[in-house]
């Protein structure tokens, strides 16, 4: 028996968590990290409905109900949905690309750990002094005005954790530059690595704008400067150009990967290659490029003239090309397939429906002239819960159950599966729909509360029970999860049986080097490829060799953490004495930290040659 | 044959009509009951791309339903691993670019029509322009309106001639707003940087149908009461415009209250609310030192504060804690504890400050 496959205690896993760098293990904690916000966002998602099932409402007081709001879009953006992407990435993409691990699995487990300091910071502010109140989007006059410490508290947490977006961003498109397995080319590769890889891109351009913008807030906030103060020379637009040209390409980061799982998921469930592979590719590609070329389109209504409009309403619909492209190619790659309705490729057939309503209320909102009408009201609100709820959370609830197995071993249940997927289909569009309307009827979005006799009152009503039946949908989703934890019946490498892409040639989870050796891709879907030519697995590119793995490390816990303790010492700086030295302290945590990992040489270890015999013998195939 | 299609195409047509009559709001609110030139602008593009995109919809969900019931598994065979279709490929490629110029010639037309503020530059002989142009300053939760050609000021209630164009300059004093007549025209901001114009046209037929009577809202979150920074609109012909506008510009000196109750009120208003509302519709203080709406015709108004119906005990309410109805405002706190017989007479002033007879 090798060391490999000890029991441990508990205090022996926290511990391994804590310092893992293996990224099958970060994966887990994105997941679990991502999954607490997600339901958090959607506890503060409930507050907002209620507040609003009846005009006058006073559940929650005007200005509590702006930082519920505010905490809603920034948790479930950037906690809860960016998170669980990454969850996924790091799961599949290094399997999918027949690499043991990602290129830099240290700076793997920083960027977990600055996001979830980040997050963390992001939300205490619920309990020192109330949270952020000027909107995800805190433009910058209501943001400078707001007063207490909401915004610092967003502005702070958004730079920790949005380092570590950036971190993880670079890291997966050197994997997947550096590290595919012999025969993977790029036109070989699955579309959800393809995803991630433009996905990628997009992290590394768009993050350093959001971050240039929130150095700004915060030195305008504590640090006296005026960069957004139109009396001293400054000038409030700015900040929201800053903010689009990130907030755009945002909308792809969350939807490319989205689109990346749905491909996977039609092309195993209806047993065929993804149709038009390469079109797909170059539309995935498009759609990433021309998501910089269009942000002004949130600012129709700032005042920005004719000229200006119309080239981002035109450059705008343009999008529309490439998505449409998308959708047809997997309405293709189902037909004259043979078609089996799992959970997960339930809610793919259901996105397609969704993601279209939301995609062509998309081009309505493109239009300038017409969009005049439509912003800031109910009608954005409706668009953009229809792209990313019918877009991504769709995606992330099919991925969780496509990918379980492969993560944990053990299957969801999927009559569970399909009673969450029904509550939350239905629910979601009885929410979501009749907003569309709720707009075109005059309200503006972000008010807490709405006066009787405007005509309101029924939509916002059905509107309200339709989010219960979402979080009806969540919650037989939690049993589920604990149901299947509980009974952990273990499956094999192929638990769905059409499993087309590398990751189905392991074993389920996958021994923490992923591949004893390298496999040898013969061309796209290298694995259902074997398959068909009646071979059990992959053939090895390499004999079976020694194999070099990293060390687990505490240093990113500990970089993170001082940079967590470093933002109270910033933003208590002007009210407290204490906050230089704690703001100091902080940093000399984080940079003392990277010292040590600096001068320290790690070489990591190697699994030897016989151990991984070894455990051939019992049975562990790699 | 051709008989049966016509019925079916009459049934679905009374069909959408009742529909549409069923979702298309109030009046005097809902962007889909456009009350005039600009609003009707931007239904008419509504109207265009609902019905591409319905098409484009509609072709999706036949191939989806026939994918979906056609081709489910039925037995252990593997289908045909097809690559792709060069021809499909670019028949999915080259439709949706021609639907989406249809949309984009007309989209980019409007946008420089509804753009267009010419008239507003140009100035007579005497330095005015002679198309009605309004001032709208938004604050913390109200709106000034300022008609700097007839040099008078009001708030919270706009009053508009109907069936000519009104140009606009908007600009906010504390944070960003946003100004919207959602059933007369899209909004635009009020930045605190810099002033942005445009125009609206109220069409007098549809606001007879509103009571001549529209709800303008803010549409850029600006703080807790931001849900409550109502304004109101009242679009009336252009010789009641020109009879208001002369009531108002013949309050020289601030009205003298006429009962010994509404003196007892003016007192008392003189006292702690002058410093910030003026009565007086020629208001020359600057921008800066003008605090809160001006109350010259607060009598004739509908709303009190935007929101409450206009009634001397809604009034009182107000009066006695604002806080409660507009969480945030600037008013709270600025004056001290009044007293009941204060805030009658308070009342009484305030109700008797009108411009028209009624």
């Amino acid at each position: 028996m090798s060391t490999l496959a000890q029991k441990k205690g508990f205090g022996a896993v926290l511990w391994d968590y804590l310092t893992t760098v293996d990224h099958k293990k970060i994966a887990i904690l994105y997941l679990i990290a991502g999954g607490f916000f997600f339901l958090l966002g959607g506890l503060e998602a409930m507050f907002i409905r209620i507040q609003l099932a009846v005009p006058n409402n006073d559940f929650v007081s005007a200005g509590l109900y702006n930082e519920i709001l505010t905490m809603h879009g920034t948790t479930m953006i950037f906690l809860a949905a960016m998170p669980l992407i990454f969850a996924f990435m790091n799961a599949v993409m290094p399997l999918q690309i027949g690499a043991r691990d990602v290129a830099f699995p240290f700076l793997n487990s920083l960027g977990f750990w600055l996001f979830f300091f980040g997050g963390v910071f992001l939300n205490l502010s619920w309990f020192l002094g109330g949270a952020p109140d000027a909107g995800w989007t805190s433009y910058a006059s209501l943001s400078i005005a707001s007063e207490g410490h909401g915004i610092d508290f967003y502005a702070l947490g958004l730079q920790i954790s949005g380092a570590g977006t950036l971190i993880g961003g670079i890291n997966f498109l050197v994997t997947i530059i550096n590290m595919r397995a012999p025969g993977m080319t790029y036109m070989r590769m699955p579309m959800f690595t393809w995803a991630t890889f433009v996905t990628s891109a997009l992290i590394l351009f768009a993050f350093p704008a959001l971050t240039v913008g929130l150095f700004l807030l915060i030195f305008d906030r504590m640090f006296g400067s005026n960069f957004f103060d139109p009396a001293m020379g400054g000038n409030t637009i700015i900040w929201e150009h800053f903010f689009w040209i990130f907030g755009h390409p945002e909308v792809y980061i969350l939807v490319l990967p989205a689109f990346g799982i749905f491909s996977e998921i039609f092309a195993i469930f209806s047993r065929k290659r993804l149709f038009g592979y390469s079109s797909m590719v170059f539309a995935t590609v498009l759609i990433g490029f021309l998501g910089f070329m269009v942000w002004a389109h949130h600012m129709f209504t700032t005042g920005m003239g004719p000229i200006a409009n119309a080239i981002f309403a035109v450059a705008t619909m343009a999008i529309a090309v490439p998505t449409g492209i998308k959708i047809f190619n997997w309405l293709f790659t189902m037909w004259g397939g043979s078609i089996t309705f799992t959970t997960p490729m339930l809610w793919a057939v259901a996105f397609i429906p969704s993601f279209v309503a939301g995609g062509v209320t998309g081009v309505m909102l493109a239009s300038a002239a017409q969009d005049y009408q439509y912003h800031d009201s109910y009608f954005v609100v409706a668009h953009f819960h229809y792209v990313i709820v019918g877009g991504v959370v769709f995606a992330l609830f099919a991925g969780a159950h496509l990918y379980w197995p492969k993560m944990f071993g053990t299957m969801l249940n999927e009559f569970l599966g399909k009673i969450t997927f029904v509550l939350f289909f239905i629910g979601f569009h009885l929410t979501f729909f009749i907003q569309h309307f709720l707009g075109l009827w005059g309200m503006p979005r972000r008010i807490f509360t709405f006066l009787p006799g405007q005509g309101l009152e029924t939509a916002n009503m059905v509107s309200t029970v339709g989010a219960f039946f979402m979080a009806a949908a969540v919650i037989i989703m939690l049993i589920n999860i604990v149901i299947t934890s509980v009974k952990n019946e273990k499956v094999g490498n192929d638990p769905w049986g059409d499993g087309r892409t590398l990751e189905w040639a392991i074993p389920s989870p996958p021994p923490f080097y992923n591949f004893k050796q390298l496999p040898l891709v013969r061309g796209l879907d290298a694995y259902w490829l074997e398959k068909m030519e009646g071979k059990k697995g992959m053939s090895p590119a390499e004999p079976l060799g020694d194999i070099h793995m990293p060390n687990n490390s505490f240093i990113p816990f500990v970089i993170s953490l001082g940079l967590f303790v470093a933002a109270f010492g910033a933003m208590y700086r002007a009210e407290h004495s204490w906050g230089i030295p704690v703001l100091i302290f902080g940093m000399l945590i984080t940079l003392g930290s990277m010292f040590v990992r600096s001068v320290k040489d790690d070489h990591g270890y190697h699994i030897h040659k016989e151990d991984l015999e070894d455990n051939n013998d019992k049975g562990v195939k790699a | 044959m051709k008989r049966l299609a016509k019925w079916r195409l009459f049934s679905l047509f009374a069909m959408m009509a009742l529909i549409l009559s069923a979702c298309s709001g109030k009046p005097y609110l809902s962007t889909l009951n456009p009350a005039g030139e600009v609003a009707q602008t931007q239904f008419d593009l509504m109207v265009l791309s609902t019905a591409i995109m319905v098409g484009v919809i509609a072709v999706v969900t036949v191939i989806f339903f026939i994918v979906v019931f056609k081709f489910r598994r039925k037995d252990d065979r593997i289908p045909k691993q097809v690559e792709g279709s060069h021809k499909l490929e670019i028949i999915w490629t080259v439709i949706p670019i021609l639907l989406l110029l249809i949309l984009a010639v007309p989209t980019v037309s409007a946008t420089f029509k509804l753009a267009d503020v010419s008239p507003m530059e140009k100035k007579n002989e005497e330095g005015k322009t002679d198309a009605l142009v309004v001032n709208v300053r938004a604050n913390l939760y109200w709106w000034e309106f300022e008609y700097p050609n007839q040099e008078i000021i009001t708030g919270q209630e706009l009053v508009v001639p109907t069936d000519e164009k009104v140009y606009f300059n908007l600009i906010a004093s504390d944070v960003k707003h946003s100004f919207w007549i959602p059933a007369v025209g899209g909004k635009l901001d009020t930045n605190t940087d810099n002033v942005n114009k445009f125009w609206l046209k109220f069409d007098g037929e549809k606001a007879a149908e509103a009571d001549n009577f529209f709800y303008g809202k803010c549409a850029e979150l600006c703080g807790p009461s931001h849900a409550l920074m109502d304004f109101k609109v009242k679009a009336v012909p252009r010789d009641q415009f020109d009879q208001w506008v002369t009531a108002m510009q013949d309050v020289k000196e601030p009205k003298k209250a006429e009962t010994d109750l509404a003196q007892a009120g003016q007192e008392v208003f003189n006292n702690s609310c002058i410093g910030c509302h003026a009565v007086t519709p020629a208001n020359t203080a600057p921008e800066a030192a003008r605090l809160a709406p001006n109350l010259t015709n607060f009598g004739d108004r509908d709303r009190i504060a935007g929101i409450l119906d206009h009634t001397e005990e809604d009034l009182k309410d107000w009066l006695r804690d604002p806080e409660t109805f507009k969480p945030g405002n600037k008013m709270t706190g600025t004056y001290g504890e009044l007293t009941e017989e204060q805030l009658d007479a308070l009342t009484e002033y305030l109700m008797g400050l009108k411009v028209t007879e009624q």
